[in-house]
């Protein structure tokens, strides 16, 4: 039977967090994201006794995740933005030493302390690593309530099987709106223990050492050329994209999260004056689904990408497309969402430069 | 002494040794602690870390919890210590060794969990992830090597460098003026209602290092009642950067290290349970 609630996009997440098993959540409180602390201390841990900590800072929070990330456990932590920037030492350290994790970016306008409106200008920070040395996160990037639930198991399953940390990649307004979902029944805390993790060393096998220092740079090297094997395997198996009405489009507009929905508003509107829109939206931000943004630029006529930035994913489908097909973009900032209509205006400039 | 002499003191020694087999399982007093790795440290001679390292490989040894450990490493000098405490380890980033045994024990709570952090992480960029895992009371260990300066980058001033003691970084001695006055962070740390157990000892002398080990000790068994943290702080030598001597570096730290910073408990458990292994009183 279906479970279906009205759901809060942040307390949502928390929910999917419960009943995927977590066993702990280490985080401070930062608007626009602060409910899902606020909704795990209330619930979480008499439902299943999931561990729930506020820290004393986002640098404590994220090192608190590393550790308990170490011995195996479900772990997760949500901030955002600029408590994201706080956490990049140890993000990157989470992902040299190779553990599974969940982070959670629910993105507010910046730079610097910015406004606490949504805003999608940590993209490059998430995409391209945002702290030091070459690391890649699997990123997801939830358009709706229902997907901050699904990405939040989905995550927990991308982060065990790569032995990765994975983000998701949210905004504002999907913390603060409030949706219809689905929620999947709560599953079953496991208690595995694996063989690298620091779970006191027992006299059959070596002792496990959680650590990113590797002193010999033939070592450290031989570090980065595994974490690059792994990249390009997750590059193969872990594309995940939606098209909408692309088959027969003069114009695709590219655009991720929340804006996609946006893009599908302002796509009827340009349907409705004879110009024939198709959306694409990518999911998996790492991996990014260049080569079927590459096989879309032989079919159709121009791309316009979304984004609530000064232009950030644009330059991965500029990437994409290499020059085949004109690649515009259009962005608000400062935690303002672009309407449909100024899209539309967008659209209708291109497509009258286009026809002329 | 003549060269006679000695060398009849040599031949008399050598005979001895030839006569007796010097070690049998009958007369072992002294063995590598099966919790320590048979790997060469990289330690400057002299240094109290190979001693400290020692200590902590003794009592987990002693109180059976080998399989039961999990221990966090620092950066600084000791930020390879899990190269030679055969037990599970991580290593952390600089300053956060008390946020990631948070993590740790919260997630395991029934593990021996311990950090261990020099001056410049536990007192100068980690003070705030020192204070506040002192202040919830997280049942773990933070063993506090102090030695006054920052080894590992090549003796920079550290936050519990004394006044007017000279560092790369302090070429004329440290200027309260300019650079504040050491910081007692165990004095603080004392003050804390989470911090259950709170000592400062050395390991300069054997009757010192005895006094370490209990404390460590006591550290470790403490984690089973449940009631707070145990701070633990070792003050310690730096021959290299002190630019000294171990032996002299021993004597500057009895006369100006210890001074400053006495030994002794700053806080002790009213009724303390009774340790039912490895008790050393």
């Amino acid at each position: 039977m279906k479970e279906l609630k009205l759901m809060k996009g942040n307390e949502a997440l928390a929910e999917a967090a419960i009943r995927a098993g977590c066993d702990g959540y280490f985080g401070y409180p930062i608007t626009p994201q602060s409910e899902v602390l606020e909704y795990l201390a209330n619930e979480a841990k008499k439902r299943t006794g999931m561990v729930v900590l506020q820290a004393e800072s986002e640098i404590a929070a994220i090192n608190m995740i590393y550790g308990a990330a170490g011995t195996g456990k479900k772990v997760m932590t949500s901030s955002s933005s600029p408590g994201i920037s706080l956490m990049q030492e140890g993000i990157s350290y989470i992902a040299c030493a190779e553990l599974p994790c969940l982070l959670v970016n629910v993105v507010r306008g910046g730079p610097g302390l910015g406004t606490i409106q949504p805003s999608q200008g940590d993209y490059f920070q998430a995409v391209k690593g945002g702290g030091h040395g070459d690391y890649k996160l699997i990123v997801l990037a939830p358009s709706t309530v229902q997907e901050m639930v699904d990405h939040v198991k989905l995550g927990f399953e991308l982060a065990f099987k790569w032995k990765n940390p994975v983000m998701i990649l949210a905004d504002g307004a999907l913390g603060q709106m409030m949706e219809k979902v689905e929620l999947f029944p709560q599953m079953e805390r496991t208690n595995e223990i694996y063989p690298w993790a620091t779970t006191g060393k027992t006299k059959d096998r070596e002792r496990s050492i959680i650590t990113s220092l590797h002193i010999q740079p033939d070592k450290m090297q031989e570090i980065n050329l595994h974490l690059q094997r792994k990249y390009r395997e997750i590059e193969k198996e872990e594309i995940r994209y939606e098209m909408i009405d692309c088959e027969d489009a003069d114009l695709v507009l590219v655009a991720f999260g929340l804006v996609a929905r946006i893009c599908q508003k302002a796509a009827g509107l340009a349907k409705e004056k004879g110009i024939k829109v198709g959306i694409f939206r990518p999911i998996s931000l790492f991996p990014y689904p260049y080569k079927e943004l590459n096989k879309l630029a032989d079919k159709v006529k121009g791309f316009l990408t979304v984004e609530m930035n000064a232009g950030q994913m644009v330059e991965d489908v500029r990437l994409a497309v290499n020059g085949k097909i004109p690649v515009e973009f259009t962005g608000k900032m400062g935690g303002i969402i672009p309407t449909p209509e100024e899209i539309l205006h967008k659209i209708e400039e291109i497509y009258v430069g286009e026809t002329a | 002494m003549n060269e006679k002499r000695m060398l009849e003191e040599e031949k008399h020694f050598e005979t001895i040794i030839a006569e007796e087999s010097v070690c049998t399982n009958d007369n072992l007093v002294y063995e590598k602690p099966e919790t320590l790795t048979d790997t060469p440290m990289h330690y400057c001679p002299g240094c109290g870390h190979g001693v400290a390292h020692r200590l902590i490989a003794e009592v987990i040894d002693e109180l059976g919890i080998q399989d039961k450990t999990i221990g966090v490493a620092p950066v600084g000098c000791s930020v390879f210590a899990y190269n030679y405490l055969n037990i599970d380890m991580t290593e952390a980033a600089h300053g956060r060794a008390s946020a990631v045994a948070t993590g740790i024990k919260r997630v395991l709570p029934d593990k021996y969990v311990f950090s261990y952090q020099g001056d410049g992480d536990l007192a100068a960029i980690g003070t705030g992830e020192t204070i506040h895992t002192c202040n919830r009371g997280e049942n773990i260990l933070i063993i506090f090597i102090n030695n006054g300066i920052y080894g590992m980058t090549g003796g920079q001033m550290a936050p519990t460098t004394l006044i007017g003691m000279k560092s790369t970084t302090t070429p004329f001695g440290r200027e309260v003026e300019v650079m504040g006055n050491p910081l007692k962070i165990t004095e603080l740390i004392a003050q804390l209602p989470g911090v259950y157990y709170c000592t400062r000892v050395a390991v300069n002398t054997p009757n010192n290092v005895r006094k370490a080990k209990k404390a460590i000790l006591n550290g470790f068994k403490y984690q089973e009642l449940k009631k707070g943290l145990s701070f633990v702080e070792i003050v310690s030598n730096c021959p290299s950067n002190w630019k000294m001597t171990p032996l002299e570096s021993n004597k500057w730290l009895e006369e100006n290290m210890l001074p400053f910073y006495p030994l002794g408990d700053l806080k002790v458990p009213k009724n303390p349970p009774k340790a039912d292994k490895g008790e050393l009183i």
